[in-house]
């Protein structure tokens, strides 16, 4: 379906997007994650054709669209501030893009009758859209980009400007326009609860690069990166230096750690970050190689489990652990990691 | 705001004293030894030395303050509309054309000026001496010294010549609806061919290719050749005196006017300026002595050079540049000032059916 | 007592009670100033002193004039925006070397006189103007082959080139906030571009194109100097026969049917135009990302903006660099002999500014004129901003009052400069206006004409706040007038600049009624060059292009002052 290759593009002499390549494939909804002013948006104006990348190829099908302006792709984009045309009613804004498809009149109300019920808004459809309230204004941009029926939808932070509780219920609704209408589409959003709510596929943008891509869940598990495990806030981090490569061992502020790795571990001597998930600490292994004592400073309690904050010693005041047991606060805890548990991850320097 | 709030409050209290001011403020009456100050309403061409008004208004221990009130309509009008009550002590500028209808208006007090018997009868058109003159001057068709020259063609000496195919489109001259040359231009050919008459030669002029243009910077900076404009028509409607006016605000010093008028009977139509006390001013006293200054040889002798006419002063010394290069017609067209203002609108109009159909 | 304060806050929460409270000043100001004196002006004429019978009216004097001056004005609005609107464009959309001096030049036309246009043009395309000399010596040719004074195409070209910077003006003011995005999501949705400025910025221009058309039909409906020098004698609007009828005719009562003729005319367009346009402001989102000004960049673009630059330069920039080419060349026939014309570059017609030579009481300095009409500028630009913004602010109120005040407001623009002219005198000839404080009305007039462009300007300007932005500030705790000053002012800050440029213009250039206003003492730089140019000679002539020159340049760098100015906020645009 959608292919992207290799593009690039800077803002104000300085490199926003380098070579970007990946693809979407029918029926599926990727989700392109990142910090503000990561490039998300512009990524998004390019392939819908509205600005000209510097470098690289924007494919449907296999048809190179470079040649195709913006009107012609037939894409569907959902702004973030939602872009409602002020001087047309509700039902005009939907019908736009049908008008301009000089589709029969009759479909137009039909269509725009359907998209009004699809998003719960009947009885709106002559209202002005400058009256309605956030969440109205959003459903209304969601089905004028879908009237046309779109080959590919893109969503700029659609949610972005609205309250948590409307963003969730949103949120939902949204999951399911998107998966009865069997659109591919883009989602573009800096909050990872919302890309792991809506998305099939992750796609992490850091620094004019995608950085990881994978199911929600893949990325969850494996992160490539320091920067990726801190951004999802996976949990501790702490430096060592590698002593022995098989098995791993590195040398922490905690002890001698025995961890694993995913991809070629560093050389001995180098520097190595080592990923320690809250919710993997046991209490009763002894076997385990990897043993961490502490005095418990904080304990929240979450429903399923109980919060721990620890203090190791005076270079790591701070380690978080999640138990089903509470621990009181002050109490001496030792705790045990797996050495599959304890991953060693790729510095985010060492990117290109 | 980059304008200080300061400003404005400023502008808030002048306007609203003003308005306060405009429904109660008494007629100011000067004390006696004080500065006292005339107004003088004239037209935007009045021109006068600095010093020669400098010295008046030291000797008589007055400010002279001159309202030039756009052209003579205007300003004229301006002065009926006021009539109730002046906005000046003294008006100058009405001419002959117009002169009927500011007696008829009754804006001016009669004044008597002593030494009158010194000015020749012809410029005397108001025996009631409401108005009395000051300048005359002559609106004549100039034309292109070069043009005639170089084409070996003889200057036209009479308004009949100008019907001729040889000076066929040679000729630029003004609506009469719009300007004042060009109305005085009319004039001189009613003068000539009578009421009867003068339609008919319009329409053969018309058909000799004359050029009308609506006012006379057009007519003299667009049209005519003989001007720095350097247009197409060698020959225009202007004033006698503008030849010299060519030399005397030439850009490199001329020797000789490049351009001269044509002094035939009745082609040059003779303007007649007056002055008048307007009529409820509380310093007639002032005003008569502002009215003979006007008409003694220091103010006659400044004005050629100021206002290009000729003082009526017969006594006024004429500046060099004026003696050599204006000619004063022997016969210039005149009117009756009755008869102009009965017939201005009329003839006027038949004047544009006939050129401007 | 706080029955009486609760009743106030009644009062204040009342549109209609809200609007004649922003009203009050400016409607005593054009009470006072304008419909006084025309009132007492025609009150004065069609009384029975003047003898006046309506039986005695001749139709045909006012029909014709009538039909030729709505045909003539309807032409050149539409041309103007021709012209006008893919100037807007270019403006609003892309950046190119020399943007800033050709914005500024373009606005330059609506100050000078009429007569020195005249002259511009006649430099330009006179029959011994530049191009026809060219075309002469080129196709060696015995006469001038084009033919343009005294045609209905100068008066068409003339009009569009005194108006063209209003329609540039006004509509890229609104051009410029249009929130790009809109443009983007008809484009994704499938419209191409002509199908996008049809649906969406069309519709979105649309008050602003409105009131650039009102004020531009305006201007042309009431032109005079133009049909006058430029059109020649064959062709009379109804001011021209005013003029005629009311200075050379002195038939004020048959003047004064013609101005009150033409002031029903205004009244009946400004109304129809606020039926057209309605409240069609719309509110800017705070989000909005505006169009970016860039280069342009395709093939096609590059030659639409090469050959949009290339046409305003010509019409508009062309006749005035004529005219100040001819400044510095001296150009006379050598002691009357034919063909020995003497050419060259002179500085003499702007040495000659500086001297008195015949000692005249009259002589004007061009500095003490320049100074004169900055000064009277700038009293202007005061008074207009003033009563400008609180009028703006009543506008934004739903008030009935609105449609009956504000095609009043219009007035002025309809009103013939003669006719106000002898207005004034009749009421403003006693104390406080007839001698010391005179010198006020002048800007004061200048202001009843400015005042409909500086409203038209910051009206939509204010109705595009969102309302959502001043009650933030209110509930971050600021008090009304900090509310003004930090949401208002910044926000209005593009379109307070425009509106002092037109302003600072409108009072430079204006003539009509400073020959009835004006004071010797403190003659403006019009008046000076119409001085020198009613006079002949060689040395006259270029003394005022000389000074029409200055003129030019005084106003260029009055304008780009204007606009490097800082008014808070403007950064942010």
């Amino acid at each position: 379906m959608l292919t992207v290759e290799n593009i690039e593009k800077s803002y104000e002499g300085k490199p926003l997007l380098k070579k970007i390549s990946f693809v979407v494939e029918q029926d599926e909804t990727i989700c392109l994650l990142g910090s503000s002013g990561s490039g998300k948006s512009t990524l998004l104006r390019i392939i819908a054709g509205l600005e000209e990348p510097e470098g690289g190829r924007v494919i449907w099908n296999g048809q190179d669209l470079a040649g195709t302006p913006a009107h012609q792709r037939r894409f569907g984009l959902m702004f973030q501030d939602y872009a409602l045309f002020p001087h047309r009613n509700v039902a005009e804004n939907i019908a736009f893009g049908l008008r301009m498809q000089n589709r029969p009149q009759e479909e137009i109300q039909k269509s725009v009758t359907n998209a009004l019920e699809t998003i719960n808004m009947r009885g709106f459809a002559d209202r002005k859209v400058t009256e309605l309230s956030g969440g109205e204004q959003q459903r209304v941009a969601l089905a004028r980009a879908l009237a046309p029926q779109p080959r590919l939808l893109m969503l700029d932070e659609p949610l972005g400007a609205l309250d948590r509780s409307l963003r969730e219920q949103l949120s939902t609704e949204l999951r399911r326009i998107l998966r009865d209408t069997k659109v591919p589409a883009i989602y573009v959003t800096h909050d990872q609860e919302e890309a792991f709510a809506i998305a099939d596929r992750l796609l992490l943008l850091h620094d004019g690069v995608i950085l990881q891509s994978g199911a929600p869940h893949e990325i969850y598990h494996h992160p490539k990166n320091v920067w990726v495990a801190k951004f999802f806030g996976l949990g501790n981090l702490i430096e060592g230096r590698v002593i022995e490569r098989s098995p791993l061992k590195v040398d922490t502020p905690l002890g001698i750690i025995q961890a694993s790795c995913e991809q070629d571990p560093p050389q001995i001597g180098e520097k190595a970050t080592l990923l320690f998930r809250p919710t993997r600490a046991c209490r009763n292994e002894a076997h385990c190689p990897n043993q961490i004592a502490g005095e418990v400073v904080d304990q929240v309690f979450q429903g399923e489990a109980y919060h721990l904050t620890m203090r190791i010693n005076e270079s790591i005041p701070l380690f978080n652990v999640s138990l089903s047991e509470p621990v009181p606060v002050g109490d001496k805890l030792t705790i045990y990691f797996k050495p599959g548990d304890v991953l060693c991850l790729e510095d985010e320097g060492d990117q290109s | 705001m980059f304008i200080q709030k300061r400003q404005i409050h400023h502008l808030v209290v002048v306007l609203i004293l003003a308005l306060i001011l405009a429904g109660c403020s008494p007629q100011e009456t000067a004390a006696p030894g004080e500065t006292r100050t005339l107004r003088v309403m004239t037209h935007d061409s009045f021109a006068v030395s600095e010093d020669l008004i400098a010295q008046f208004e030291s000797e008589n221990n007055v400010d002279i303050s001159f309202i030039r009130s756009g052209d003579t309509g205007s300003a004229l009008n301006q002065a009926i509309l006021s009539r109730d009550n002046p906005l000046a002590d003294v008006f100058y500028g009405i001419d002959n054309t117009f002169l009927t209808r500011a007696l008829q208006e009754d804006i001016f007090e009669p004044y008597a000026f002593p030494l009158l018997e010194n000015i020749p009868d012809q410029f005397k058109l108001d025996p009631t001496n409401n108005a009395l003159p000051v300048d005359y001057g002559d609106v004549c068709i100039n034309y292109d010294k070069a043009y005639f020259e170089t084409n070996n063609l003889a200057v036209p000496e009479s308004l009949e010549a100008l019907t001729q195919p040889e000076y066929e489109g040679l000729l630029v001259t003004e609506n009469p609806a719009t300007s004042s040359p060009g109305l005085a231009f009319l004039m001189a050919t009613i003068a000539q061919f009578g009421q009867e008459g003068y339609l008919d030669f319009w329409a053969e002029l018309s058909q000799n290719g004359l050029v009308v243009a609506s006012d006379w910077e057009t007519a003299y900076y667009s049209n005519f050749s003989g001007s720095t404009g350097q247009g197409p028509q060698p020959m225009v409607v202007s004033y006698g005196s503008s030849p010299a006016a060519e030399v005397i605000f030439a850009e490199t010093p001329l020797d000789e006017a490049p351009t001269a008028s044509i002094i035939g009977a009745n082609t040059c139509f003779r303007q007649i300026e007056f002055v008048g006390i307007l009529k409820g001013t509380p310093n007639r006293d002032l005003a008569e002595k502002f009215v003979d200054f006007m008409l003694s040889p220091p103010f006659q002798e400044d004005i050629p050079m100021q206002m290009f006419v000729f003082p009526v002063n017969p006594d006024a010394q004429l500046p060099e540049a004026f003696v050599e290069n204006i000619q004063i017609p022997d016969q210039p067209a005149t009117l009756a000032p009755e008869l102009i203002d009965e017939n201005r609108e009329a003839w006027i109009e038949a004047w544009m059916e006939t050129v401007l159909p | 007592m706080s029955s009486f304060a609760d009743q106030l806050r009644n009062w204040a929460k009342n549109p209609t009670w809200r609007a004649v409270a922003f009203w009050l000043l400016p409607a005593i100001f054009l009470g006072y100033f304008f419909y006084q004196p025309l009132l007492a002006l025609f009150n004065l004429l069609i009384s029975p002193r003047w003898g006046f019978s309506f039986s005695e009216l001749n139709l045909n004097k006012i029909w014709a004039p009538l039909r030729f001056t709505v045909f003539q004005a309807s032409l050149s609005t539409l041309l103007t925006l021709v012209i006008g609107l893919p100037g807007a464009w270019l403006f609003t959309h892309f950046s190119f070397p020399g943007k800033r001096a050709l914005r500024t030049l373009t606005t330059l036309p609506f100050i000078l006189p009429t007569v020195v246009v005249a002259a511009g043009f006649n430099a330009l395309l006179g029959p011994r103007g530049w191009i026809n000399l060219g075309l002469m010596l080129l196709f060696n040719l015995d006469s001038p082959p084009i033919q343009f004074l005294n045609t209905f195409g100068a008066i068409l070209t003339a009009h569009v080139f005194y108006n063209t910077t209003i329609v540039i003006r006004v509509v890229s003011n609104a051009w410029a906030k249009q929130n790009i995005r809109l443009t983007h999501a008809a484009k994704v949705l499938g419209a191409s571009p002509w199908q996008t400025f049809k649906e969406v910025t069309l519709p979105l221009l649309r008050p602003s194109i409105y009131a650039a058309t009102l004020l531009v039909f305006l201007f042309n409906f009431t032109s005079f100097g133009v049909v006058l020098m430029l059109g020649g004698p064959q062709y009379a609007t109804l001011e021209v026969e005013i003029y005629i009828q009311a200075l050379h005719l002195l038939n004020l009562p048959l003047a004064s049917v013609l101005s009150i003729l033409q002031l029903v005319c205004t009244l009946i367009i400004t109304i129809a135009h606020r039926r057209l346009s309605g409240q069609q402001a719309l509110p800017i989102s705070p989000r909005a990302q505006e169009i970016g000004v860039r280069k342009p960049r395709k093939g096609f673009e590059k030659i639409l903006v090469i050959l949009l630059v290339v046409a305003l330069f010509s019409l508009l920039i062309s006749p005035m660099a004529s005219l100040a080419l001819r400044s510095f060349v001296k150009l006379e026939p050598n002691r009357g002999e034919r063909g020995e014309i003497e050419r060259g570059f002179t500085l003499n017609y702007y040495k000659e500014l500086g001297i008195n030579r015949r000692g005249s009481l009259f002589y004007v300095p061009p500095i003490a004129a320049a100074r004169n009409s900055f000064m009277f500028a700038l009293i202007t630009i005061v008074i207009t901003l003033f009563f400008g913004l609180l009028v703006a602010y009543a506008l934004q109120q739903s008030s009935p009052i609105n449609n009956i005040l504000d095609p009043l407001l219009m007035l002025p623009l309809g009103a013939s400069a003669i006719t106000l002219g002898l207005g004034f005198i009749i009421v403003f000839n006693r104390p406080p206006f007839s001698n010391i404080n005179f010198p006020i009305l002048l800007p004061i007039a200048h202001s009843l004409v400015a005042l409909p462009f500086v409203v038209r300007t910051l009206s939509p300007a204010l109705q595009s706040i969102p309302y959502s932005l001043r009650s933030a500030a209110k509930v971050l705790g600021a008090p009304p007038f900090r509310v003004w000053r930090e949401v208002d002012l910044p926000l209005m800050a593009p379109s307070i600049l425009v509106a002092i440029i037109f302003a600072l213009t409108i009072s430079l250039g204006e003539f009509g009624a400073s020959t009835f206003l004006s004071r010797p003492e403190y003659p403006t730089l019009p008046v000076a060059i119409f001085r020198y140019i009613s006079q002949p000679g060689a040395m006259n002539y270029g003394q005022a292009l000389a000074m029409s020159t200055i003129l030019m340049v005084v106003c260029a760098g009055g304008i780009l002052v204007i606009e490097r100015l800082r008014l808070p906020g403007k950064d942010i645009f």
